[in-house]
């Protein structure tokens, strides 16, 4: 029944965007993060979507085919106290852009609320189609 | 006398597989709305319907100079002819899919496909009447 098929489809799409916020979730939580794991500041990640083609010709769901950082330098802040400033006074703090985060994070909560309604109506039709005859 | 039967039903069926194949095509649609370069597509459905019915283009034929000859025949073309959408406003990545455009499409498209289950009930329930005699 190709009508479930939308049911892969979107929960693709769902799985997708749930990675892309979670993205965000990170970025936003290490804005200020001065040193990462490797002892250098946080760089900003972003996910790459991808089409995701099925054998069913015309259902394409989608897929994460990447994480990336940022290569953008790191924002300098100037705070002499700071442990982990420069000679000049300057500390490298990660290069977050929190205006452009929390853009991207109502464009995939909005995605993510599309895709879900699309299951809902998926579903409902679904369930009209096994209701045929009774 | 099957035949009279079955007709009207056939009729609705294919109907019924085209708008779920059509709204498995604007479930993808709606899937991959933040994938980089992905094209919206969808078919006509009038087209496609008549193409299911038989009464679409037929595929050319070989011409025969002998009577010995085997008939010939092109490929049967595709019942649904996967088309790209117009987009009206571009964006930076590729993306050529409007969401608004395709929700209202999946919308109108469900609705379709209820009224299409809603035809067969009714065509059944008829039948049922008919064998019943009441």
């Amino acid at each position: 029944m190709s009508v479930l098929n939308i049911m892969q489809i979107a929960g693709s799409a769902l799985t997708a965007q749930s990675a892309r916020l979670n993205a965000v979730a990170s970025n936003l939580a290490n804005a200020d993060s001065v040193a990462g794991p490797d002892g250098r500041p946080y760089r900003a990640r972003q996910v790459v979507f991808e089409a995701a083609p099925s054998d069913t010709p015309g259902a394409v769901g989608v897929r994460v085919s990447g994480v990336v950082e940022d290569t953008s330098p790191p924002r300098l802040a100037y705070d002499p106290k700071n442990p982990a400033a420069d000679d000049k006074g300057y500390v490298a703090m990660p290069n977050v852009n929190v205006v452009e985060e929390m853009v991207n994070m109502i464009s995939a909560s909005r995605s993510y609320q599309a895709n879900a309604e699309l299951m809902n109506t998926a579903k409902q039709l679904a369930l009209r189609t096994l209701a045929i005859g009774q | 006398m099957v035949d009279a039967v079955r007709d009207p039903l056939q009729f609705h069926a294919q109907a019924l597989a085209l708008r779920a194949q059509r709204q498995q095509l604007l479930a993808s649609n709606i899937a991959n709305a933040d994938t980089p370069h992905y094209k919206a597509r969808d078919f006509d459905f009038r087209q496609a319907l008549a193409n299911a019915q038989g009464t679409g283009s037929a595929p050319p034929a070989l011409a025969r100079s002998a009577p010995a000859h085997l008939p010939g025949k092109g490929p049967e073309a595709p019942v649904a002819a996967m088309l790209y959408r117009t987009e009206r406003q571009g964006s930076v990545d590729g993306n050529t899919v409007d969401l608004d455009v395709e929700r209202a499409a999946f919308a109108e498209n469900a609705i379709h496909y209820e009224a299409n289950i809603g035809f067969i009930n009714a065509y059944l329930r008829m039948l049922q009447t008919a064998i019943q005699g009441q």
